[in-house]
């Protein structure tokens, strides 16, 4: 069974990744890795993260949350979070990243706030 | 169990690092310490283990890691232990300073100290690094 299995939609121009599973050390990061160069290659750059079905992140879940958000920002487009957990929630507020990412507990206002 | 050890050995795989991660939180639960309480000894076990695996066993599976969990009437204390060179915590840069926030790496040691109460680090006698982590009863 993969350690995180990403689900694609779009809605618009925005490209919404439903997650879950593991964002850990080895098959996680890589799929999201995976996933978000291709998006990028593919000319998507708005890139919506959906987190409420992730049951754990590690620190280098959150490398590759942090990878992700200067790849598609560097490139010229926006990825946002959407779902956090509390568990999740904690571990951005202790690595003070929350302040980094925008974050949304709703869909329709999280797809508002792509510009 | 108080005052016991229980010594479990991996080989230095990404792959082994669930077991080893579980087999310490496994300790922790059965010693009594809360729910939210192992979830943060998970967390740093994790990080603990995933250091010596890619950092210092260089991801080498002759190489092993060792987990060693003690169960006191006070504390819980968990040991890491890999065959590396060696390592100084102090060279690790700050993950949360504003200039280094968007590094993609460097927060593992921080998640350890967060979680735990007490994280040393120390050259065993036989070789490699030992980081000794402690929680203790009562503590959040």
């Amino acid at each position: 069974m993969a350690e995180l299995n990403i689900r694609e939609r779009q809605a618009g121009d925005v490209t919404i990744l439903d997650m879950d599973g593991k964002i850990t050390i080895g098959e996680g990061s890589v799929s999201l890795r995976s996933a978000v160069q291709r998006l990028m290659k593919e000319g998507k750059k708005k890139i919506l993260l959906n987190l409420a079905n992730v049951s754990y992140v590690d620190s280098s879940g959150i490398g590759e949350l942090v990878s992700s958000y200067t790849t598609i920002t560097n490139g010229g487009g926006q990825l946002k979070l959407l779902n956090l957990t509390q568990k999740i929630q904690g571990l951005l507020a202790i690595t003070k990243l929350l302040t980094v990412f925008d974050s949304y507990e709703d869909e329709a206002t999280a797809l508002n706030s792509f510009k | 169990m108080t005052g016991e050890t229980t010594l479990l050995r991996f080989p230095s795989r990404v792959e082994a690092i669930d077991d080893a991660t579980a087999a310490a939180t496994e300790a922790a639960r059965r010693s009594g310490l809360p729910e939210d309480v192992v979830f943060g000894i998970d967390m740093a076990v994790r990080e603990a283990v995933t250091n010596a695996v890619v950092h210092g066993n260089g991801r080498d599976e002759t190489k092993s890691v060792e987990v060693g969990v003690t169960s006191r009437g006070s504390a819980l204390v968990i040991t890491v232990r890999d065959e590396g060179a060696g390592f100084d915590p102090s060279s690790v840069p700050d993950p949360t300073d504003p200039q280094n926030l968007l590094k993609a790496s460097g927060r593992g040691i921080l998640f350890m100290r967060t979680f735990m109460d007490e994280v040393e680090w120390e050259r065993h006698p036989e070789g490699g690094t030992v980081v000794r982590m402690t929680k203790r009863r009562g503590s959040q």
